[in-house]
């Protein structure tokens, strides 16, 4: 009933929508003097609806010859089926579908409007002539007024490249105003080129021009070029050959494709063997053998033969007669690209290419190394400070870390700006861990500054305990520290290098913290005074310098730097309650070798083990645990030849 | 000469303690035993009897620990790696031959009798199908034998550590390097088992263990205490075994080692070859206790091999009191057992109006801050709280 | 009097400090030799090179009948060729024993295995005694050696290198921080064990150097500047104004 009621609704809205623009129609064909596009299509309404290859190209020249905007808006909808004719006056609309209705759109003004469907016919254009629509197309965009058109025209070819796009894009350069996007087009003439051309010369120069060019795209164009595919064939291979194949480095791999080719009958596995035997069981006995001894491959083998020999099975492919088999074939990939001009100049570029890569790539395994080195620098530091300085072992110092982290997190709850926020972090992580620190060397350290193994065990209860407090507060999920909009994203300097901003912003961090470091240590009273204590604490002493308030303040510029440290780590890594953790262990050994008491020692230790670490990584690419496994042996390995670390300890004293 | 009666009889009579602790184990298994649900009146559940039998374990590897670290002075924070290595060791025979059963079993109703071939693939893929394979990794070849894999719970720990204090001592390396190095290595073991290639099962480690192949008709009361009892006997005999050893003269060495290294060396010892062999029997006995403990546990995996483990163990010996072997089962039984109760939410919680101290949320805390004030104010743990007593007596 | 001990040539730098420069030194078996020198003249590196404990960057150090090369020897080796040392600072096992710091030393199989299937012997018991009769801690043998005096801790160090009969004994400052009485016992001890081995005493107390009575060896910035009788040496101009002459003073 409703549904009736609704239907004779759209019937009238539909008439009165034909006689509307039966209207619209008179106005605008009398005021647009013949050119617009609606018009110059109904001088060619026929070959407009029903397209055909020869036919659609005077409506291509007209329309070209129009030069307005909306054509290639119009010839892209063409091309995607999205044009519709109206049965009664021929006008055609950009027109899209939705159950019996569909929503037009006027080609010229952009007007929309909606009308029952049955009045209009779809265009449908056969796929030889979308393929002309899409090259004339390509041919509008790429000298489209707006530039924006032009780049995303250019991005399709770099995307689907083919043969006709050549031609356009060279018609097209002529005119280009835009230097950018005229390199562009430059660019993928020449991948065109390289790719498609006419001239084997053309072609090879185009090729070695890609030797110095280590994009992506320039690669994927010149193993394009390299395609091969594998073939088979009992006598001499032919073709362009790129290289005949060793069938017997993998024989079941290869005897598989005979197989898949119909070459050679299919090999009997293990379980169809089984299957056969089941399905042949006569008495209890399978070929004469009795089931019960069917537990060994000898006997089913046999007992299978003998089916074969009756003709109930398929025989037997035994190894030897798939070695034979294999042996009477050769298997070759041959290049899609038949002139062996052309792959070699691509093979030759290409092998340019990939060592200019190989190189690129080992800087960006440096850079990536540096941002770990300074990752485990400024883990370290803190350490270095307190193990070296004082010799005092701190295993609660990945828990500062982690306390910097929190502190981090906590300051972001309540600024909302991330940059504000971590400039607010910074020094109140110093401050709390400068805090904790001087806590805990009161509190414990203190009273065990000759029991160095004790020091141990008691920063190691308070590192459990704290461990334990921030899951308790903070729960076991992970929490982000988000950092400000301008540290994200990458420095892209080609394909291959790359390297984000957090870890150059971690990498300046680290210097940051080794020349203030350097600063205290070598240029103030304090840094005097922490030297002359290490040294020795009761001349120190004798001299009006208080150990107590030296160690304390020492011990407190470690943690605090471990908290600083700590909100750097947070910013790329998930802040947990364990992260410090997971850090403290490759900290002790950063410090122990690059040898102790020495900040240029941790500065050599963290290198190493950063540079290491990656190196390793790049070795087994998949396996970053395994990595960290063998790091920790080359480690003990390490010191064996040189106990006392890179940096080792000068003087008389080290001797003991 | 009166003054130095024969070796043999002085042994027990200069260590009292140790029939003491003799007789107060065998009171307790008997008691465990009477009481357990298996052959006496099951006041004590057959999971509390395996609660007992681990912590029997832990006393065992305690002792070890209190011989390398208490007596030797090396703080090995590596132990727990072998005792994890034991319990690999003895998982992997537990695993695979009672994988051979049920395979045996599913594939005893196939008309044709299977191939050796077709039973291996079989438990293969039963195994280690979580990692995503069926091949048997080299290190499980001897699986099969229980023989062997009781060998590998000896020779491997004893090996890696004697490989490993080889090279860590012959470098002089020592004190908290020691320590760091020791906890290196027990990490980087332990991110090699939590690998998927490792062979192991990777972090899904190994399971099922409670069951004992050839044991199914026995129920888990029994097979419970008799893992008691062995974990029992083993305790009783590596504590003898280390009392012995701690009384012999090199005990006195390697507690001289342990307060003067340098100078042990000026007397003429090769002090490294003292430290190797404390480091690697300690290393075997701790071995022995992890393929006693996880039948008893039942499953294992990497996270039982990370260095927190290790340093728990310290833990325990501090606590108990160092250079005492009674000290280090007092610790370990003591702490492993508060541990247990606390975090399985035996203690009652504490309500303090605005906040709720949750002991499975506050245990850690607590244990953390007790350790340190052990380790600041009573250095001799609850050991010296015996001295103490006897000495006012 | 056979050569023992036989250092030529040698020269150790640490780190631009010239600790020991050409030094050459014979000691003969049995003979008692006193080494002194001031602060910084390289008596403690000389022992410590002797000793394994510092390597030389040059020279030659040749011990016992078969003149065997010391140099790449571990400590433990040294000590067991029979080559004792006591240090300045008495470094005895405190938490153990008098009985058992001597045992340990009594010389005996040094092995891992020997030693811990080691079974008490009379005659190693009754060594044990003798040498305790002649440090005078009999009476103390079952004290722990934390509990004894300064004094007794430099004796039964003294006795802990007489157990392991050595041939050769380097004892440094062994009167540091003794009573007048103690001293005097010292000096016996000492004298007696040089009747049948070699013996070395580094030590600053000339009086005590006077006591011993034996060859004096002087040492000034790593090498020797003299040697001789106490009285030779004291009349040489140069060991009085380097030496002598300020501890007078000093003293």
């Amino acid at each position: 009933m409703f549904g009736a009621a609704l239907e004779d609704r759209h019937r009238k809205l539909s008439m009165i929508r034909v006689l509307l623009s039966l209207v619209w129609l008179v106005v605008t064909v009398g005021l647009a003097a013949a050119q617009d596009l609606q018009s110059v299509l109904q001088t060619h309404a026929e070959e407009v609806a029903s397209p055909s290859r020869n036919s659609v190209s005077v409506v291509l020249d007209d329309l070209a010859d129009l030069g307005s905007p909306q054509v290639s808006v119009f010839l892209e909808q063409w091309a995607e089926r999205n044009i519709w004719q109206d049965d009664a006056t021929s006008l055609f609309y950009i027109g899209a579908e939705d159950g019996d209705a569909i929503a037009l759109t006027d080609l010229d003004s952009g007007e929309q409007s909606t009308a029952a469907s049955d009045g209009y016919t779809q265009i449908r254009p056969n796929g030889g002539v979308r393929r002309v629509i899409g090259s004339a197309l390509v041919q509008f965009q790429l000298t489209d007024p707006d530039p924006d058109r032009r780049r995303s025209a250019l991005e399709s070819i770099g995307r689907r490249a083919d043969a006709s796009q050549l031609p356009l894009l060279e018609a097209s350069l002529e005119g280009e105003a835009d230097p950018d996007i005229r390199a562009r087009k430059v660019q993928l003439i020449n991948f065109l080129i390289a790719r498609f051309g006419e001239d084997t010369a053309d072609r090879v120069v185009a090729i070695e021009s890609l030797s110095s060019d280590t994009s992506v795209e320039a690669r994927a164009v010149l193993s394009q070029i390299l395609s091969t595919s594998t073939d088979v064939t009992d006598g001499e291979p032919s073709g362009n050959i790129a290289r005949v194949l060793d069938s017997s480095s993998d024989p079941a791999a290869f005897y598989s494709e005979l197989v898949e080719a119909d070459l050679a009958p299919p090999l009997v596995s293990p379980g169809d063997i089984r299957a056969a035997l089941e399905a042949n069981i006569v008495d209890g006995r399978v070929g004469g053998v009795p089931i019960a001894q069917l537990g060994t491959d000898v006997l089913r083998v046999q007992a299978y033969a003998a089916l074969a020999a009756d003709g109930l099975v398929p025989p037997l492919v035994t190894q030897a007669d798939v070695a034979a088999t294999l042996s009477s074939f050769t298997f070759y990939e041959d290049y899609d690209e038949p002139d062996p001009t052309i792959t070699d100049a691509a093979r030759a570029t290409l092998d340019t290419v990939e060592t200019r890569v190989g190189l690129e790539q080992t800087v960006d395994l440096t850079l990536d190394g540096l941002s770990l080195a300074s990752i485990y620098f400024l883990a370290a530091i803190g350490l270095a400070i307190t193990f070296g300085q004082m010799g005092v072992i701190n295993m609660a110092h990945g828990e500062f870390i982690m306390m910097g982290a929190y502190t981090g997190y906590v300051v972001q709850l309540f600024v909302p700006d991330y940059t504000i926020s971590l400039m607010i972090s910074l020094p109140l992580a110093f401050a709390v861990t400068f805090g904790a620190g001087v806590a805990m060397e009161r509190l414990v350290i203190r009273h065990l500054y000759h029991r160095p193994l004790e020091t141990l065990l008691a920063t190691f209860g308070i590192s459990i305990a704290l461990q334990q407090i921030a899951k308790n507060i903070f729960g076991t999920q992970a929490r982000p520290l988000t950092s400000p909009e301008w540290l994200g994203g990458a420095l892209v300097i080609s394909d291959v290098i790359q390297i984000s901003y957090i870890r150059i912003a971690i990498f300046v961090l680290a210097i940051v913290f080794l020349c203030l470091l350097l600063f205290i240590l070598k240029r103030t009273r304090l840094g005097l005074e922490v030297r002359a204590v290490t040294q020795n604490p009761g001349m120190a002493a004798s001299m009006g310098i208080n150990p107590d308030r030296i160690n304390m303040m020492t011990f407190g510029l470690g943690s605090g730097i471990a908290g600083v440290a700590g909100v750097g780590i947070g910013l790329y890594a998930q802040v947990t309650s364990e992260m410090g953790a997971n850090y403290i262990v490759q900290s002790f050994m950063t410090v122990v070798v690059g040898g102790v008491g020495s900040v240029f020692g941790t500065l050599a230790g963290a290198g190493l083990i950063g540079f290491l670490q990656k190196g390793i990584e790049w070795l087994n690419p998949s396996n970053t645990l395994a990595a960290q496994t063998y790091m920790i042996l080359f480690i003990i390995l390490f010191i064996q030849f040189r106990p006392k670390g890179i940096v080792a300890p000068k003087g008389r004293a080290a001797a003991d | 000469m009166s003054q130095t009666p024969p070796p043999r009889k002085s042994f027990i009579v200069r260590n009292p303690s140790v029939l003491y602790f003799l007789a107060a184990l065998a009171l307790f298994t008997v008691f465990v035993a009477v009481m357990s649900e298996a052959t006496g009146t099951g006041l004590i559940s057959t999971s509390f009897v395996k609660t007992l039998g681990k912590t029997l374990c832990f006393c065992l590897i305690a002792i070890a620990m209190d011989v390398v670290w208490g007596y030797c002075g090396i703080l090995s924070l590596g132990h727990f790696a072998f005792f994890g290595i034991g319990g690999y060791a003895i998982g992997m025979w537990l695993m695979y031959a009672r994988t051979e059963l049920i395979v045996a079993q599913s594939l005893a109703g196939q008309v044709i009798p299977p191939t050796q071939q077709e039973v291996t693939d079989a438990i293969g893929k039963q195994i280690f199908g979580v990692v995503g394979s069926s091949d048997f990794p080299a290190i499980w070849m001897f699986a099969d034998s229980l023989f062997m894999q009781l060998a590998i719970v000896v020779l491997v720990p004893g090996l890696l550590a004697l490989v490993f204090g080889w090279l860590a001592f012959r470098s002089r390396v020592t004190g908290v390097y020691l320590s760091i190095l020791t906890q290196a290595m027990t990490l980087a073991l332990a991110l090699y088992l939590f690998q998927n290639d490792s062979g192991l099962r990777g972090n899904n480690g190994l399971s099922g263990l409670q069951n004992i192949p050839g044991f199914a008709d026995s129920g888990q009361d029994v097979i419970s205490l008799v893992f008691f009892l062995a974990s029992a006997a083993a305790l009783a005999l590596g504590y003898v075994v280390f009392a012995w050893i701690t009384d012999s003269k090199l005990g006195n060495i390697i507690q001289a080692i342990r307060d003067d290294e340098s100078r042990v060396r000026f007397l003429g010892y090769h002090v490294e070859s003292y430290k190797l062999f404390v480091f690697t029997i300690t290393a075997i006995v701790a071995g022995i206790a992890g393929a006693l403990y996880y039948p008893q546990a039942g499953i294992i995996n990497p996270a039982e091999v990370a260095p927190i483990a290790s340093i728990y163990l310290a833990v325990w010996v501090a606590i108990g009191g160092r250079g005492r072997l009674y000290g280090a089962v007092i610790g370990a039984a003591l702490v492993s057992l508060l541990s247990s109760w606390f975090t399985g939410g035996g203690a009652p919680d504490i309500d303090l109006g605005f906040y709720k101290i949750q002991w499975v949320d506050w245990w850690l805390v607590l244990l953390g801050v007790t350790f340190a004030l052990v380790t600041l104010f009573a250095p001799k743990g609850i050991g010296g709280l015996f001295d103490k007593l006897v000495r006012k007596s | 009097m056979t050569t023992l001990l036989e250092m030529s040539g040698i020269s150790k730098n640490f780190d631009g400090f010239q600790a020991i420069t050409n030094l050459s030194l014979q000691i003969g078996e049995p003979e008692l030799r006193a080494v002194i020198g001031p602060n910084g003249a390289g008596k403690t590196t000389f022992m410590d090179i002797i000793t394994g404990k510092t390597k030389p960057d040059e020279g030659r150090i040749l011990f016992g009948d078969d003149s065997r090369s010391l140099i790449g020897m571990s400590e433990s080796e040294i000590a067991s060729l029979g080559i004792g040392r006591k240090f300045q600072k008495p470094t005895v096992f405190e938490a153990q024993t008098v009985r058992e710091n001597l045992a340990m030393a009594l010389k005996n199989p040094r092995a891992v295995f020997s030693v811990l299937l080691y079974r008490k012997t009379s005659k190693g018991a009754e060594r044990i005694e003798e040498i305790a009769d002649e440090i005078n801690l009999t009476d103390q043998l079952t004290r722990p050696a934390g509990e004894l005096s300064h004094g007794q801790k430099q004796w039964l160090e003294i006795g802990m290198l007489l157990a392991q009969s050595p041939r050769l004994l380097l004892v440094d400052e062994p009167a540091a921080g003794m009573t007048a009485h103690e001293r005097e016992h010292t000096t016996d001890i000492l004298k007696k064990a040089a009747k049948t081995r070699a013996v070395i005493v580094v030590e600053h107390d000339m009086e005590f150097v006077r006591r011993l009575n034996c060859k004096v060896t002087v040492l000034h910035e790593g090498s020797v500047l003299a040697e001789g009788s106490l009285d030779h040496v004291t009349k040489n101009k140069t060991v009085v104004d380097v030496y002598l002459g300020r501890t007078d003073a000093g003293d």
